[in-house]
């Protein structure tokens, strides 16, 4: 009698693993057998902190699948469901249980991770890191880190900027505080300022975008630059330069591209917007850690993937990837 | 009711000698959770044995999982057995551990002051949920869910007003009492799982062996009876809420002191999963039949599932679909077992 009891509840909890099972069946079905040509037959797990609903990270994630098929290893990608550091742990600790031969992470909060991420270093597993963690990656054991650093960003658009004849130029700061951006600001400075024009910072806040606009408004003066930090500064910095008519003379650039900005790239009402070409972010480390577990080969120090900038020549074509999920 | 409840000690009552065991175990509410916890557990070592789920690290990561929310269901299930709801516990862990976090950070206090202000804060927290169901009398379903959002919106808006920021970390948890209870680690097994057991074991000690038990039972099964009877049903009911308010905050003790930090947003969701773990685990939704045995394997099942499709290779964005799929089972399966039960019975 128990047993029968038992046997529906086993049949049903079966049934609903395996359906959940079959998902990932084909797909890995199909990357081990791209591996019969290429090198391949690794396991390489890889677990960011990027949230499902990001388009963002549905480029990384792009970039990892198709490492996975050129290099015909078995990648396992896992992120937590919103930004919880507790969970993403959590999901290294079981990354790690797995013994996968190599393991790549984005440190978002190095002090929360380094636990978790210090566990898969001490069992032999060679770690690299992506995204965010250049500045901690090294003391975590981790080989090396794939990503934009923000100083580095914004010193580069600085250059553009003044290359482009800026000399007074205004650095749209959405989030004061938020240390990655006061960077981003920092860079951007410093560069302008070497080339002889000089920079003010403006807080904003986004919440309210009229608001925003009207202080963007109030707050350019002579400027003939302005400089956002990302597609939600750039678009009431936008807004309003075309109340103001000032659409010709000041010249707009921004951090991060979104479907608004490259068209307006390709309009030719904003210079250029920095692009940190995340795909990278996503297939180099699977490359680099069959290199590595290959010939032992990685590189060392923080792989730069970005800024690189997307202007009205290339606009057009970065739209057409973007549609691909690759930009 | 609770009376069937006494496991047959040494001077059992010759009615239950004179049941098999079968009927014996059938009359448990943990039942289910323990065979689903064997199944589920068989599975991924058939799955994904190879890959570490049998491994000294896999068996240690989901034990992690499972007693953080073992912690919470424990207590839950208590509340649940005197048949109300505690949907603010999710909330509270997120509140507690910015008060660590805050009172650490931006006011120097010492860790140990700020956790024992975090406790006080939690007890605080849960005595209002009480005193609000037993004043108002309206639904604990209703009044935990409006103090869910309370307590979050104010986590988030003080803290920003505080700090400027959503997440405080750097918090140094090298302190020598506090590392040990609450950071410290046996083998390679969080000591969270040591509070989830004995939390587990005092619990079910207080349903089963103690006269607050069948208080408990008996404000959930019948609780104008009881309180005809003269059981203090109103004050049992705020203990119980300060009882879960106070797990939910060990949890965020737990995790300041394991990672270091605290985020606004901690504990999301928890409140559900802790009331999954607490029906799988056999426990009626309408109250006055359960047990604390049966929360610890619902959370047990819960953390085999979470991190074994990780270990498995699947994406866990398919947990949510399995969790599901567990309640219902597991709520079909209690009820086909609670029918048995009361047929053995007769």
């Amino acid at each position: 009698m128990s047993r029968k009891r038992l046997f529906w509840p086993a049949l049903a909890f079966a049934l609903v693993l395996l359906a959940a099972g079959c998902d990932e069946a084909p797909k890995e079905a199909a990357s081990s057998g791209e591996s019969g040509g290429a090198q391949g037959g690794l396991n390489i797990a890889v677990v960011t902190h990027g949230q499902a609903s990001d388009p963002f990270w549905s480029v990384v994630k792009n970039g990892v699948d198709a490492a996975a098929k050129d290099t015909g290893n078995t990648v396992n990608y896992q992120a937590p469901q919103t930004f919880d550091m507790v969970e993403m742990s959590r999901l290294i600790d079981a990354a790690v249980a797995g013994k996968p031969d190599g393991l790549v992470i984005s440190i978002p909060d190095a002090k929360a991770l380094s636990g978790s991420i210090k566990k898969a270093v001490d069992a032999g597993i060679p770690v690299i890191s992506m995204n965010s963690g250049s500045d901690t990656y090294k003391e975590l054991g981790v080989l090396t880190h794939i990503g934009q650093t923000e100083f580095e960003a914004g010193l580069g658009g600085g250059e553009r900027m003044a290359a482009a004849g800026v000399k007074n130029a205004v650095c749209v700061n959405q989030e004061v505080g938020n240390a990655a951006l006061d960077l981003r600001c920092e860079g951007f400075t410093e560069s302008m300022t070497k080339a002889g024009g000089k920079v003010k910072v403006l807080a904003v806040n986004l919440a309210d975008p009229t608001d925003a606009q009207q202080r963007i408004s109030a707050g350019l003066g002579d400027a003939d630059g302005v400089f956002t930090l990302g597609p939600t500064g750039a678009t009431p910095a936008l807004a309003a330069l075309k109340a103001d008519n000032k659409l010709g003379q000041v010249k707009l650039a921004t951090f991060d591209l979104s479907p608004e900005v490259l068209q307006s790239i390709a309009d030719g009402e904003v210079l250029f917007a920095i692009d940190q070409q995340q795909y990278l972010q996503g297939y180099m480390p699977i490359v680099f850690l069959t290199q590595y577990k290959k010939y032992g080969v990685v590189p060392t120090g923080v792989v730069q993937t970005g800024p690189a900038f997307v202007e009205k020549a290339n606009a057009a074509q970065v739209i057409d990837l973007s549609k691909e999920g690759i930009r | 009711m609770a009376v069937t409840e006494a496991p047959p000690g040494p001077q059992a009552d010759e009615r239950v000698r004179r049941a098999g065991l079968l009927r014996r175990l059938l009359a448990r509410p943990e039942l289910g959770a323990v065979a689903g916890a064997i199944l589920v557990w068989v599975f991924f070592a058939l799955v994904a044995g190879n890959r570490g789920f049998l491994t000294l690290d896999g068996t240690a990561s989901y034990l992690a999982v499972a007693s953080e929310l073992g912690i919470l269901a424990v207590a839950v299930s208590l509340l649940m057995i005197a048949g109300e709801f505690d949907l603010s516990i999710g909330s509270i862990i997120g509140a507690s551990g910015m008060v660590i976090a805050m009172l650490n950070i931006e006011y120097g206090w010492p860790l140990w002051a700020a956790i024992v202000m975090a406790i006080a804060f939690s007890l605080v927290a849960g005595f209002l949920n009480g005193l609000v169901v037993v004043w108002t009398r309206l639904p604990s379903f209703i009044v935990t869910l409006a103090s869910l959002f309370i307590f979050r919106g104010l986590t988030i808006g003080i803290t920003r007003l505080v700090t400027g920021r959503t997440q405080l970390g750097g918090i140094d948890t090298d302190a020598p009492v506090v590392s040990w209870l609450f950071g410290g680690e046996i083998g390679r097994f969080s000591v969270s799982i040591v509070w989830w057991l004995a939390l587990a074991a005092l619990a079910t000690w207080v349903l089963l062996r103690t006269r607050v038990g069948n208080w408990i039972f008996g404000a959930g099964g019948a609780p104008d009876a009881s309180r005809n009877l003269g059981v203090p049903v109103n004050r049992l009911k705020i203990g119980l809420f300060m009882t879960t308010a106070f797990s939910a905050c060990l949890v965020a003790i737990l995790q300041v002191v394991n990672f270091g930090g605290a985020d606004v947003l901690r504990g999301t969701g928890q409140e559900f999963q802790a009331i999954i773990a607490v029906v799988i685990g056999g426990t009626l939704l309408t109250g006055g039949y359960g047990s604390a045995i049966g929360a610890v394997f619902g959370a047990l099942i819960f953390g085999m599932v979470r991190q074994g499709i990780v270990i498995t290779g699947v994406n866990a964005d398919w947990f949510q679909v399995f969790l599901g799929a567990m309640l219902i089972v597991a709520v079909l399966v209690n009820n086909y077992i609670r029918k048995k039960a009361a047929e053995a019975k007769r």
